[in-house]
């Protein structure tokens, strides 16, 4: 059996395949950032903890910090980029906008990768399974609740004050 | 970069993962990596190899036994679990994994990885302590068996030693069972947890109390005699910034309590 420090990665980001020689110690957040130049995804505490590199791999909700690039060899993963077509927003995204669920934005890849995640499983998801899905994201600015309106909304439903 | 050079094997069957384990003293299983990948980011630990066992099959899978017996894949994710139709034979065990962490870290960790971890703060320490169930561990020796109370010897310490590997874990048949906490906000670290299972007699693990989980067994489940019980047990608990010693001993008799009762309900 075979011990390697170093290997070729090949995964299908975005309906795109790349072919990259990447270390074991390499993380999945930084190989998408660094090596593929796909910097939607971001690091926010580096520690598992605050959800900004959530993608999706394999159809799964991942942190993206907490996986080596290699363990993702072979694996299909969606991030924020792959979300929206020609620069025209998801529902999902429009809610954000239209409810103000960010501020300083930082957090708000991985919110929608959250959010997205819970969507496809829960069409209509009720406040508690909203809540539940985000909690694995962090953010400072809004306090959450425009960021439950928004994801409410996208699925929707109605959204009170 | 934020981790040491390291090593990475993912082999494809449990042969060839023992076999590297064997092949580097140094070596140290990866699982779903919610733990390892962090600490090896602190450089609290630096293995030289990494064996991702995500590969083998042989380690994945629930399956439910004519007479209850659950037998669980120690790769099987916590999403896994909570999902699994042949799981609510034992209603807790879902249950208990929907308290850890937030979804992202539910759908990579797996309860081989949260027991082999041995860190007292964890859930399924006491939990299949309480069940009384037995893990399967597998080395250069060959397979044995080991009840969930002896597997834990210390904290980060367990009874799967260097070169081997935890299997499965076997959960009996039986369904009054429960957990209570006092976690650090919703579904946090906990700061003082308890399982209980009244199949018969009434069986409580407390974790967070010491080194590994600590076994009362209170003569009735009346909550006075399970308070009794804890506090005749002679736990001495750590302080830390969460709590003090004494207010975590406190804290065990009514999560204890707490657990027996739901376990009462029939879960």
């Amino acid at each position: 059996m075979d011990v390697v420090t170093s290997q070729t990665v090949s995964v299908e980001v975005n309906g795109t395949t790349y072919e990259r020689e990447v270390e074991a110690r390499r993380l999945l957040i930084h190989f998408l950032r660094d090596d593929l130049d796909l910097t939607g995804s971001h690091v926010g505490c580096d520690t598992g903890n605050c959800g900004a590199c959530s993608v999706i791999l394999d159809g799964t909700l991942v942190k993206s910090c907490m996986l080596l690039a290699v363990q993702a060899d072979g694996s299909s993963i969606e991030t924020v980029e792959g979300l929206s077509q020609e620069d025209e927003l998801t529902t999902l995204q429009q809610a954000f906008s239209d409810h103000h669920a960010l501020q300083c934005g930082y957090c708000t890849p991985g919110m929608l990768m959250s959010a997205t995640a819970l969507l496809r499983e829960q069409p209509t998801p009720s406040d508690d399974q909203i809540a539940k899905a985000i909690q694995g994201n962090i953010c400072r600015c809004t306090g959450y609740w425009n960021i439950f309106k928004a994801v409410k909304a996208a699925s929707g439903q109605e959204v009170g004050e | 970069m934020l981790l040491s050079e390291v090593g990475y094997a993912r082999p494809a069957t449990l042969e060839q993962a023992l076999g590297v384990l064997a092949d580097y003293p140094g070596a140290r299983a990866l699982a779903g990596g919610q733990t390892l990948v962090n600490v090896m980011k602190a450089r609290a630990a630096a293995p030289d190899v990494l064996v991702d066992l995500a590969a083998i099959s042989d380690l994945k899978g629930i399956e439910l036994g004519s007479d209850g017996t659950l037998e669980l894949g120690a790769m099987v994710t916590y999403t896994e679990l909570i999902a699994s139709a042949e799981a609510r034979a034992r209603p807790i065990l879902g249950e208990v994994c929907a308290q850890i962490a937030d979804v992202q870290v539910r759908n990579r960790g797996t309860i081989g990885g949260n027991v082999c971890v041995s860190d007292p703060t964890n859930h399924l320490p006491p939990l299949f302590v309480a069940l009384g169930a037995d893990f399967t561990v597998v080395g250069p020796g060959g397979e044995r068996t080991v009840p969930a109370q002896d597997f834990f010897l210390g904290v980060y310490m367990t009874a799967a030693g260097p070169g081997e590997l935890l299997t499965k874990i076997t959960v009996p048949p039986g369904r009054s069972d429960g957990f209570a906490s006092v976690p650090i906000g919703v579904d946090g670290t906990c700061i003082v947890n308890a399982a209980a299972s009244v199949n018969g007699g009434v069986r409580v693990a407390l974790g967070c109390v010491g080194a590994t989980p600590v076994v009362v067994e209170p003569a009735s489940p009346d909550a006075e005699a399970v308070h009794g019980a804890v506090r005749d047990s002679g736990i001495d608990p750590p302080s830390d910034v969460h709590a003090s010693s004494e207010y975590r001993r406190r804290l065990a008799e009514v999560v204890a309590a707490r657990a027996v009762e739901q376990a009462g309900k029939g879960s």
